[in-house]
């Protein structure tokens, strides 16, 4: 910093008063234009984007937390490898690693067996980087299993493969152990 | 109401007191010749909600190009031009003075006059009235600041126009437009999945924007004034980042249709789908000259993302960043003439700043997770998004690196910026 002033206490201090005084009163919406010749209406609020929007939506599923509704279904049932829907990765790799081949084979005969499921995967990455381009690689993770599964036999039509990026990641992390668990592609079915 | 606001700040001068205890005022940087101005208060403005004259001393001193001088205590206060004892202003080293009076009208609105006069030739070098409802004293305090700053730096004031950034709070995003100092937030679209990368179309009517609310990305466009939103693209996998062409007539986005994130033309109306980039890397992060001939975007097709350039109609991409392992979210200045980006400099996340011409890079902000560089419409400052005590805040630094301000939300997590353009 090359550059440093001073500025007037006073005059800081007064002009943060009038913030704070003004901060606790609740404006009414009226944004821009100076002179209403033609007055800017207010910002529109949408209605909030998930308000009845999730009737046939995809829902997340967290794996082992389903013991209560399993019932028949096998995709729910804790007792099932097809409950278990997390992959994870290693730091900066798409390789799906050995131990998930059961895990694999088991959705992939799933799929085969049932024609109309249809599946997401979900990439994941940890929150280092720009929330866009971890998109971008987050996909990268969701189409290694969608590719595991097509080897497999399934068809494109039942998976869909898309990216949270690092959406849903652990916030700061201190270490591996806490950003592997974002190195991760999740499988939802439709209707779980 | 939850407004974030700006503050300026660094280690050399902390101003607490029991009053403003919530409030840290710290100061960082500042023009080297900074213009001393008198900012008097408005006569008659008692019955007006705001004090115009501090909002226009807080968008000046902001600006890092301003000394807005302390008034307090001085004899004699002067509310029009003819009342200005000069002396009493020169002496305190003022270039510029500026004087105003706030008079009731019919039907409740207000009468706003202001003069900016030059302190030592003695001369008016702005005036202008207004008349204006009493909900319109914050933006015409803003744009008499505009004013003043253009008179008097040549360049063009940014005080009226608005910013949109994400809000976390709790588990609900919000998308909100405020004003430029963060006052008058309004919620744009709320979700309890998350929303990110927001873009103003060229005219400042409508945001794109990128909503996980169906579980998955998908790009809408909404009126501002309407509150009205299309589905912009929702195709099989990914639709994201979006942004427009400078006419408007269409955006950039990128799709994962295929398997890999690639970047795609589409119409405003949603029509008119176009692959631009054909890769088997990742291509994301797109973003228009400003004479709309080119798409600059992020791509891993060297093997490390760095920054690449196409013809906006498409052809054969050509490298554009060379200097370290990961170059992402490149940005245009207005003119053109520099590229913003995100650099990750030994693991530091930083807006990097280069010059297109020369090509020399300057690294313009001090955190480790900074992102979403974006210009403000002069260009001579950058917003963007950088974390302070693991919590998303925004913060902004002069193009010259000279001036930091950082603008924090008090309740929750506050990000993806992006400076709306001039309007009227």
């Amino acid at each position: 910093m090359q550059y440093i002033h001073k500025i007037n206490t006073k005059l800081i201090m007064g002009l943060s008063l009038a913030v704070l005084l003004v901060a606790c009163k609740s404006t009414p919406i009226a944004p821009a234009k100076v002179e209403d010749k033609s007055p800017a209406p207010p910002v529109a609020t949408a209605k909030p984007a998930d308000s009845g929007a999730n009737t046939g939506a995809v829902k997340e599923v967290v794996a082992d937390s389903n013991a209560n509704n399993a019932g028949n279904n096998p995709l729910k049932d804790p007792n099932n490898i097809l409950s278990k829907r997390n992959i994870y990765f290693d730091y900066d790799s798409d390789a799906i690693k050995a131990e998930y081949r059961s895990l694999v084979e088991a959705h992939a005969k799933y799929l085969l067996a049932h024609a109309d499921a249809r599946m997401v995967v979900q990439g994941n990455t940890d929150e280092r980087g720009t929330r866009e381009y971890n998109l971008a690689l987050g996909q990268r993770r969701s189409v290694a299993v969608k590719k595991a599964l097509n080897l497999l036999g399934v068809q494109d039509k039942q998976i869909e493969t898309i990216s949270y990026g690092e959406e849903k990641a652990a916030q700061n992390c201190a270490d591996d152990a806490c950003y592997s668990q974002n190195r991760r592609a999740d499988i939802v079915y439709e209707g779980d | 109401m939850k407004i974030i606001r700006w503050m300026f700040f660094c280690a050399v001068f902390l101003v607490t007191s029991a009053a403003n205890a919530a409030l840290e005022i710290e100061i960082s940087g500042g023009s080297a010749q900074q213009i001393p101005i008198a900012v008097l208060p408005f006569g008659g403005a008692a019955n007006a909600k705001e004090n115009i004259n501090e909002i226009i001393a807080a968008d000046l001193s902001r600006s890092g190009l301003f000394r807005v001088l302390e008034t307090r205590g001085m004899a004699n206060l002067p509310i029009s031009p003819t009342q200005i004892k000069y002396a009493e202003w020169t002496a305190l080293q003022a270039q510029a003075i500026t004087v105003g009076e706030v008079e009731s009208v019919a039907g409740g609105r207000f009468k706003v006059s202001f003069h900016l006069m030059d302190a030592l030739k003695q001369t008016q070098l702005a005036g202008m009235d207004y008349q204006i409802a009493p909900t319109q004293m914050r933006s015409t305090a803003h744009k008499i600041a505009d004013i003043i700053y253009q008179k008097l730096t040549g360049q063009a004031g940014i005080f009226a126009s608005r910013i949109a950034y994400i809000t976390k709070t709790g588990k609900r995003y919000a998308l909100q437009v405020a004003d430029a100092d963060g006052y008058n937030p309004q919620t744009v679209v709320s979700s309890n999945e998350p929303i990110i990368s927001p873009a103003w179309s060229p005219d400042g009517t409508k945001l794109a924007y990128v909503s996980f609310e169906k579980k998955k990305p998908i790009i809408f466009v909404q009126s501002l004034t309407s509150g009205s939103r299309e589905v912009l693209a929702n195709y099989k996998g990914n639709n994201s980042a979006p942004a427009w062409s400078p006419d408007g007539s269409k955006l950039a986005i990128v799709l994962t249709y295929g398997a890999n994130s690639q970047v795609y033309t589409i119409d405003a109306n949603g029509s008119g789908l176009k692959q631009i980039t054909k890769s088997n890397a990742i291509d994301t992060e797109p973003a228009f000259s400003p004479d709309g001939a080119w798409i600059y975007f992020s791509s891993d097709r060297g093997g490390k993302p760095q920054i690449y350039k196409v013809l906006a109609d498409g052809g054969s991409p050509s490298r554009v960043t060379f200097e370290g392992v990961y170059n992402v979210s490149p940005r245009f200045s207005p003119d053109g003439k520099a590229l913003a980006y995100i650099r990750n400099d030994g693991g530091k996340f930083r807006v990097a700043l280069q010059d297109l011409a020369s090509g020399q890079v300057q690294l313009l902000s001090e955190g480790s997770q900074d992102e979403s560089p974006s210009f403000a419409p002069n260009g001579r400052v950058l917003l963007y998004a950088t974390k302070v005590n693991g919590r998303g805040a925004l913060a902004a630094v002069s193009s010259d690196g000279k001036v930091r301000q950082r603008l924090n939300d008090a309740t929750g997590d506050v990000r993806e910026p992006a400076w709306g353009p001039l309007v009227n």
